[in-house]
């Protein structure tokens, strides 16, 4: 699966552009402020429906106009798909597949599969505890429908279980048996959940860690540790034993709503230790071992919008990246950067099919044939 | 919309504005359609609703809204006695009623648990349940409870407490509604059905 054409009309600085791309590798180079980020976003628009970066359409349209209209056409097994998304102002967003209007566009969501890496994934590794949750579950629910159910479940229950908790300190009593009836409900759930995550996380090790080996040259040794209270410990034994402790904070302290993934270099937490370009490398590992998983899934290969990757990162690390995604097992790659030069030397080393277009203040050139 | 001209029409349009899903804007409708009805009629509706919360009464065997002590499901000979059917409120026993396919009593909850909602155990009627149990010829009890965590929870609790007694529990099948298309079912339901398979008994069982 392909982008082969993408059509803009008035979607953010561009007026009007149409542009034709390279199967492989597709690289937007131009200074600040230019746009690159912007084609991103509207090739992110014909995956998800949404912008990756503000969730408000209407400030999607350019200055002073009152639409905008991206099209883009796939090549999916040999045909070509027409994707239109369009908003007027004040109006409903019309999504379209092959000129049939969407309903829900839940339902194209999935249809063309993307992963994206940009600089805000940084929060992956130093933001709270919550992201890592969210970007496991992700997955998970992308294959598994029963463990997005699950999880929602557990959620509420763990909700109405903090409630009783905070009932009991409230009227200063305490029922044993009120509580019982929802550990007795969480903890099956929670388990599964548990296991599920544990089976993910050792599937997802392995690739994780050989993408970093290649993007480092294997210098440095990466680890990836799913964390949970529940590893090795009766989950229902955790819970009567923190029940004290629960009344006394008023919420569940234990359970896999406490779970992490722990990022390790060479031993050390990634969150303290990781300079910002290892950090980075880390991040692009990350999405490109959610990519493998996601082709598995899928039975075909997602798009990547690597957006401003290459920043903070030696050019032997860009070459790499550049040789990884270059091979047959990755799809079609588009690249922002602001540096010419950088994209010009990785070129010349590594030999792979790809277009490279000038962006301009909303004007685009090709600069290589 | 504080500036009222009179404060007999604020005070009504205050109490008609705390029912539920009516605003002020509905409120104020209502009160000046009841200005334009005649003296007696607004009568009739003001003794109405007295009369309603005066002389209301809770089947004492059920806890269904009633006229008499004991209501006229229960009071009724032909149904079936050793057969209890444990819902949430008379709204469902008004849709079960309408099937014209039960033929036990009910026992109204009055709610469901929910701790974010202040509704414990306790709340419920459910330890009248339980002496009935006790005290009674009860075969079955039918738990006829919404399908959410909290109704979950509910069903679960009294499953939890009538396990030292002989009787069966069961609860209502949740599955595909009858018409629907199967492609067209949530995975989550049409997985649980799958799961839940039950036996073919012939045509239309």
């Amino acid at each position: 699966m392909y982008l082969q054409k993408l059509l803009l009309t008035n979607f953010k600085n561009f007026h009007e552009v149409e542009i034709e791309f390279s199967e492989k590798i597709n690289c937007f180079v131009g200074n600040n402020g230019m746009g690159k980020t912007n084609l991103l976003d509207a090739i992110y628009y014909l995956s998800f429906c949404k912008s990756y970066f503000n969730l408000m359409d209407s400030q999607n349209i350019k200055h002073n106009e009152s639409f905008f209209v991206i099209q883009g056409t796939y090549v999916k097994d040999d045909n070509s798909e027409n994707v239109y998304c369009g908003l007027k102002q004040n109006q409903k967003k019309q999504f379209k597949l092959n000129k049939k209007e969407y309903s829900r566009l839940a339902d194209h969501v999935g249809y063309f599969p993307l992963v994206i890496v940009s600089p805000d994934d940084s929060e992956i590794i130093i933001g709270g505890s919550e992201i890592r949750r969210k970007f496991v579950d992700s997955i998970i629910s992308q294959y598994d429908k029963v463990y997005l159910d699950n999880l929602i479940n557990y959620n509420k229950l763990v909700f109405q279980r903090n409630s009783l908790l905070k009932r009991f300190a409230e009227s200063r009593t305490y029922n044993k048996e009120n509580l019982e009836i929802w550990d007795e409900q969480i903890v099956p759930l929670g388990n599964e959940i548990h296991k599920k995550r544990s089976e993910f996380v050792d599937n997802f090790k392995p690739v994780f860690e050989k993408y970093y080996k290649f993007i480092s040259l294997n210098n440095e040794k990466v680890g990836l540790e799913y964390n949970s209270q529940l590893s090795g410990n009766d989950f229902k034994k955790l819970l009567s034993d923190n029940v004290e402790k629960d009344r006394m904070l008023q919420y569940t302290s234990t359970g896999i709503h406490k779970d992490d993934l722990v990022f390790m270099f060479d031993g050390f937490p990634a969150k303290k230790f990781g300079s910002q370009g290892q950090q980075k490398s880390f991040i692009i590992a990350l999405k490109l071992a959610q990519f493998d998983l996601l082709a598995e899934i899928k039975k075909f290969k997602p798009v990547i919008l690597f957006d401003d990757v290459f920043d903070k990162l030696d050019h032997l690390r860009v070459e790499q990246i550049i040789k990884l995604v270059s091979d047959n097992n990755f799809g079609q790659i588009f690249i922002t950067d602001t540096e010419m030069q950088r994209i010009n030397n990785v070129f010349e080393k590594v030999k792979s099919e790809h277009k490279i277009f000038n962006v301009d203040n909303g004007a685009i050139i090709m600069s290589n044939v | 919309m504080n500036t009222f001209s009179s404060k007999l029409l604020e005070d009504a349009v205050n109490q008609f504005a705390k029912l539920p899903g009516v605003g002020k804007k509905t409120a104020i409708r209502y009160v000046l359609h009841i200005l334009k009805e005649d003296n007696v009629q607004v009568m009739d509706f003001g003794n109405t609703i007295m009369r309603l919360r005066e002389e209301i009464k809770f089947c004492k065997n059920c806890h269904n809204i009633s006229d008499n002590e004991i209501c006229e499901i229960c009071s009724t000979n032909s149904r079936d006695k050793s057969l209890v059917c444990v819902v949430e409120d008379i709204r469902d026993v008004i849709a079960i009623e309408n099937t014209n396919q039960y033929n036990g009593i009910y026992h109204v909850l009055g709610g469901v648990i929910s701790p974010m909602d202040g509704v414990g155990p306790s709340d419920l009627n459910i330890s009248t349940l339980i002496d009935k149990v006790r005290n009674r010829e009860i075969k079955e009890i039918v738990l006829a409870l919404k399908t959410t965590i909290e109704g979950d929870t509910t069903c679960f609790y009294i499953f939890k407490k009538l396990k030292e007694y002989e009787l069966n529990v069961s609860t209502i099948a949740r599955g595909i509604a009858i018409g629907d298309e199967l492609e067209y079912t949530d995975e989550i339901t049409l997985g649980k059905s799958i799961i839940n398979r039950v036996p073919y008994s012939g045509v239309h069982a």
